[in-house]
C-alpha cells in the first residue's frame, strides 16, 4: 500500500467523520441522526481497519505481480450473505401475500418496506457484491496485470456495502424516495456515487497497465456495467433535499417525464446491472471452466455493441398505454423487438462454447448452473420482447406475469450464473481440489431449478387469470369479475410462488453451507487441473 | 502466421488468448442475421406506419395516423353507446319501475354486480354478508329500511357521511358521558340480550328494564325492535353488526357507536346507484315497497 494512498485513506476516513457527526448535529429528524451515525462508525471501524492494515501487514509493492484476490473472496462471502437475506426476504414477502398477517401488523414488517429490502438485497447485496468481486477477479487474470491500489478496491467493496446497509435499514424506518430499485434517498446516492466512481477508476487504471494486446470482451462488459450503471444513476437521482439535515428529498422530474426517467433508468439497471455485468461473468467463468474457446468472436461484437446501443432505448416498453407520447412508445416497443437478436447472440455464444465439453454437465454439477443460466437469459430476453409488443403488454402489464418474467431473469439466469461461478471460483481463490461436496452442490442445483419452474409457472398462469378476468364483460358490456374477485383466484398461484422461492431459498443454504466447508476443510489442491487460472509468471 | 484451428470444431482460432481463453472465428449462423434484417425491416415499417421519430417541436405521425386517446376515447364512447338504449330510459324511471320490468331488472342485477364488486366488498365482503362493524346485506335486518327505494337513498346519501342529506344516526355514549353508571350499563345490557333471547343474567335484566325505557326506548323503540326512520337497529332480532356478547354490548352502550357509510351520489351515477340498490335488494333480504314508507 502506497502512503499516498494510506493518507488519502486517513483524510477520506476523517472528511466522512466529520461530515457525518455534522449531519447529526444539524438533522431535522431522528431517522437522519440514526443514519448519520451509522456512517461516523463506518468512518471509525474504517479508521480502526486502515491502522491495523498498514501497521501489521508487511507492504505489497503496487508493481506486485502477484494478484489481489483478498477483496474477490470478502465480495463472494458478502454476496452470499446478502443472497440468503434476499431470498429469505423474497419468501417471506410470498407468505405474506397468501396469507397477509404475515405482515405481523408492524409497521417495519409491511410489504410497501420489506419490498425494497427484497430487491436491494438480491440486486445490490448479491448481484452488485458478485459484480465486483468477479470483475476484479477477471480482469486481473485477463490483463495479467495486478489490481490499481491497495486500498481503493477495498473503498469500492465496503464503501458498496455501506451503500447497502444505508439502503436497507433505511426502508425498514420508512426511507424512501419511491423510485423503483433506487429507493435510497440523496445522501445515500452521493455516497454511491463516490464509491462508484472509484470503481470506474480502479477498473481503468487496472486496464490501463494490462500487459495484454487487446481488452477481452468480458472486460468490455464488466465496463459498460460501470460505466452506464454510473450514468443512470446520477440522472435518476437528481433530488433537491428540503433541507440539509432532512432524509426527505423532492426528485428533479415530475409528471410524464419523472415516469420516463424511472424506466429509463429501471430498464437499464436490467440491462447494465443485471445483463451487461453478468455476461461478463459468464464470458469469463464459462469458458474456463468447460476449458473450451469462445464459439464466436464475431457474436460477441454483435452481442456486445447491440446490447449497448440498443437497450439504452427500450424503459419507455414500461409504460405503453400511459400518458407516454405515442411515439415513445413505438420507439420502445421497435428497439425492444430488435433488441432480441444481439440477446440472443450472447446467448449461442455461451451455449455453443460449450461444443466439444457437453460431456460435462454430467460430470461437473457447477457446469450444469452455468448452461441453465444461459438458457434461463435466452428465455426472459426472448420473453421481455414478446411483452414489450403493445398487443402483448395490454394483456401482462400490471399482471403477475411481470412479476414471473422479472423472476425467470433473476432465479434462472442471474441466480443460476452466479452461484456456477461461485462454485467454479472459490475452489481457485481458497486453494481448494474443489467443492467440499459436489453432490450438495447437485442438490443446489435441482432444488433450484425445481424453485425457479414452480415459480414461472404459478405466475404465469396467475398473470393470464388475471389478465383475462380483468378484461372478461358479459354481453351487456359490464364487468365479470371485480378486482377482488380477481385477488381471491391468485390465492393457490401465491401459495405454490412461496413454495417455489422456499425450495430455491433452501438451495442456496445448501451452497452457503458447501462453501463454508469448502473453506474450512483445509484441503490444498497438489497439481492444477487444465482450466486454472494461470498463476503468476 | 499460421493460422491455428480448434481442434474439436476445426474452426481458425482468432489468435488472440486471454488466460487460456481463446476465441474461435466462427461465423454467426445465417438464419440470425436473417433475423435481425427481418427485425430492422419490421421496425422501419412500424415508424412509417406509426408515430415515431421525434424532431424538435413534434414527431413523425405515421401515415396510420394512429392516436391512442383517440383510440381509447372512441372505445369508451361505443361502450357507452351500447348500454344506452338501457341507461336512458333507466334514467328516467324510478328504482321501483326498473325492478318491474324483466329485462330491465335483469340488466341492473349485472350492473349492479359489476358496481358491487367494485364499490361496496371492500367494507361489505365479497359475498355481501358484511363483517364485524359492517352490516350485512344479505340478511331481513336494515337500519334505514329495506325497500328498494330506501336502500337507494341509503346508498346515494350515506350514513353519517359528509353528503348535505346523510342519514344521521348517532347513538350516545352512555358510559363515557355519564349518562349512565357502570351497574346501570351492565343491567340494560342483559336486557337487551334477553329481547333476542341471548344468554344473559335475568335478574340484572329485570331491573335494567327501566333504564331501557328512559334511555333506549326512544331511538330503539318500547320493545326494543328498532326504527328505521331514525337508523336504530332493532335489537331483538339477533343480528347484531358489532357483536352480540355480553361485552361488546357493554362496550356499545358505553362508548355509542357512530357508523359511518360514504354517500355515493357523487362518485356514481344515477343510474349505478339504481343497479345497486336492486341488486342488493335482489341478495336475500329485500323487502317489498309500502306506501308512504318513504320518509325524506
Amino acid at each position: 500500500m502506497s502512503q499516498s494512498e494510506t493518507l488519502f485513506g486517513f483524510i477520506g476516513l476523517g472528511g466522512l467523520a466529520l461530515v457525518s457527526l455534522v449531519t447529526v448535529a444539524i438533522s431535522h429528524d431522528h431517522l437522519m441522526a440514526i443514519h448519520g451515525g451509522m456512517f461516523f462508525a463506518a468512518a471509525l471501524l474504517g479508521t480502526v481497519a486502515l491502522i491495523t492494515y498498514a501497521t501489521r501487514r508487511k507492504p505489497i509493492s503496487p508493481e506486485s505481480l502477484e494478484y489481489n484476490d483478498e477483496v474477490t473472496r470478502a465480495g463472494i462471502l458478502i454476496a452470499l450473505f446478502w443472497g440468503i437475506v434476499g431470498f429469505a426476504v423474497g419468501d417471506w414477502l410470498a407468505w405474506q401475500l397468501t396469507y397477509p398477517a404475515l405482515n405481523f401488523d408492524l409497521p417495519w414488517t409491511n410489504f410497501g418496506r420489506l419490498r425494497p429490502v427484497h430487491t436491494s438485497a438480491v440486486i445490490f447485496g448479491f448481484g452488485g457484491n458478485a459484480l465486483i468481486a468477479t470483475s476484479f477477479y477477471v480482469v486481473q487474470r485477463t490483463s495479467k496485470a495486478r489490481l490499481a491500489g491497495t486500498l481503493a478496491p477495498w473503498f469500492v467493496l465496503l464503501g458498496f456495502n455501506l451503500f447497502c446497509i444505508i439502503a436497507a435499514t433505511g426502508y425498514l424506518l420508512g426511507i424512501t424516495q419511491s423510485r423503483e430499485y433506487a429507493e435510497p434517498e440523496w445522501y445515500a446516492d452521493i455516497w454511491l456515487v463516490v464509491v462508484w466512481v472509484t470503481y470506474f477508476i480502479v477498473y481503468m487504471k487496472t486496464l490501463a497497465r494490462r500487459a495484454e494486446p487487446h481488452i477481452y470482451v468480458a472486460n468490455w462488459y464488466y465496463l459498460a456495467f460501470i460505466v452506464v450503471v454510473a450514468m443512470l444513476h446520477i440522472v435518476n437521482a437528481l433530488a433537491v433535499p428540503i433541507a440539509l439535515g432532512a432524509t426527505k428529498s423532492y426528485g428533479l422530474f415530475s409528471g410524464v417525464q419523472d415516469a420516463m426517467t424511472q424506466w429509463w433508468y429501471g430498464h437499464n439497471a436490467v440491462g447494465f446491472f443485471l445483463t451487461a455485468g453478468f455476461l461478463g461473468m459468464m464470458y469469463y467463468f464459462l469458458p474456463k471452466s468447460v476449458d473450451r474457446p469462445i464459439y464466436s468472436y464475431r457474436l460477441g461484437i454483435i452481442g456486445f455493441w447491440g446490447i449497448t446501443f440498443m437497450y439504452l432505448w427500450v424503459g419507455s416498453h414500461h409504460l405503453h398505454y400511459t400518458a407516454l407520447p405515442d411515439w415513445v412508445q413505438t420507439l420502445g416497443m421497435t428497439f425492444s423487438i430488435v433488441l432480441l437478436v444481439p440477446s440472443w447472440s450472447a446467448m449461442i455464444n455461451g451455449v455453443m462454447t460449450l461444443n466439444g465439453a457437453w460431456d460435462k454437465l454430467r460430470t461437473d454439477p457447477s457446469i450444469r448452473f452455468l448452461l441453465a443460466a444461459v438458457a434461463f437469459y435466452g428465455l426472459s430476453t426472448f420473453e421481455g420482447s414478446f411483452m414489450a409488443i403493445k398487443a402483448v403488454n395490454s394483456l401482462s402489464h400490471y399482471t403477475d406475469w411481470t412479476v414471473g418474467h422479472v423472476h425467470g431473469g433473476a432465479l434462472g439466469w442471474l441466480g443460476l450464473i452466479t452461484f456456477g461461478t461461485i462454485y467454479t471460483l472459490v475452489p481457485w481463490l481458497w486453494k481448494r481440489p474443489g467443492m467440499y461436496s459436489s453432490r450438495m452442490v447437485a442438490w443446489h442445483f435441482w432444488l433450484g431449478l425445481a424453485g425457479v419452474v414452480i415459480y414461472l409457472t404459478s405466475m404465469w398462469n396467475s398473470g393470464i387469470t388475471q389478465a383475462l378476468m380483468w378484461r372478461t364483460y358479459d354481453e351487456a358490456g359490464y364487468f365479470d369479475y371485480s378486482f377482488i374477485d380477481s385477488v381471491v383466484a391468485m390465492h393457490p398461484y401465491y401459495f405454490a410462488r412461496a413454495l417455489g422461492g422456499l425450495l430455491y431459498l433452501l438451495g442456496a443454504l445448501i451452497g452457503a453451507y458447501n462453501v463454508w466447508r469448502t473453506i474450512k476443510s483445509g484441503m490444498v489442491e497438489t497439481e492444477l487441473p487444465k482450466a486454472q487460472p494461470e498463476p503468476v509468471r | 502466421m499460421a493460422v491455428k484451428r480448434d481442434e474439436v470444431t476445426g474452426t481458425e482460432i482468432t489468435g488472440h488468448e486471454w488466460d487460456g481463453i481463446t476465441e474461435l472465428d466462427t461465423n454467426p449462423p445465417r438464419w440470425m442475421s436473417w433475423c435481425l434484417r427481418i427485425a430492422f425491416l419490421w421496425a422501419l415499417a412500424y415508424w412509417i406506419a406509426m408515430p415515431a421519430w421525434p424532431s424538435l417541436s413534434d414527431f413523425t405521425p405515421g401515415i396510420l395516423n394512429y392516436q391512442q386517446r383517440q383510440v381509447v376515447a372512441d372505445q369508451l364512447a361505443a361502450a357507452t353507446d351500447a348500454q344506452s338504449p338501457w341507461v336512458t330510459r333507466m334514467a328516467g324511471m324510478s328504482v321501483d319501475d326498473i325492478a318491474g320490468d324483466a329485462e330491465l331488472r335483469d340488466l341492473a342485477l349485472k350492473g349492479g354486480k359489476a358496481a358491487f364488486g367494485d364499490n361496496c366488498v371492500v367494507c361489505h365482503g365479497t359475498d355481501a354478508q358484511g363483517r364485524r362493524e359492517f352490516p350485512n346485506l344479505a340478511d331481513d335486518s336494515w337500519l334505514w329500511g329495506g325497500s328498494l327505494a330506501e336502500i337507494e337513498q341509503s346508498i346515494a346519501v350515506g350514513i353519517n357521511s359528509n353528503h348535505d342529506e346523510s342519514r344521521q344516526s348517532q347513538m350516545l355514549a352512555f358510559g363515557r358521558d355519564q349518562i349512565l353508571d357502570r351497574s346501570q350499563i351492565q343491567k340494560v345490557a342483559n336486557y337487551v340480550l334477553s329481547l333476542s333471547g341471548a344468554d344473559h343474567d335475568w335478574k340484572a335484566a329485570i331491573m335494567g328494564a327501566e333504564t331501557f325505557s328512559d334511555n333506549c326506548a326512544g331511538c330503539h323503540g318500547e320493545f326494543g325492535l328498532g326504527i328505521e326512520e331514525v337508523g336504530a337497529p332493532n335489537l331483538a332480532d339477533g343480528f347484531w353488526i358489532y357483536g352480540g356478547d355480553l361485552a361488546t354490548v357493554r362496550k356499545t352502550i358505553h362508548g355509542g357507536r357512530q357508523g359511518v357509510m360514504p354517500s355515493w351520489s357523487k362518485r356514481l351515477d344515477s343510474v349505478t346507484i339504481k343497479q345497486l340498490a336492486i341488486f342488493v335488494h335482489a341478495l336475500g333480504g329485500g323487502q317489498p315497497t309500502e306506501d308512504g314508507d318513504e320518509s325524506d
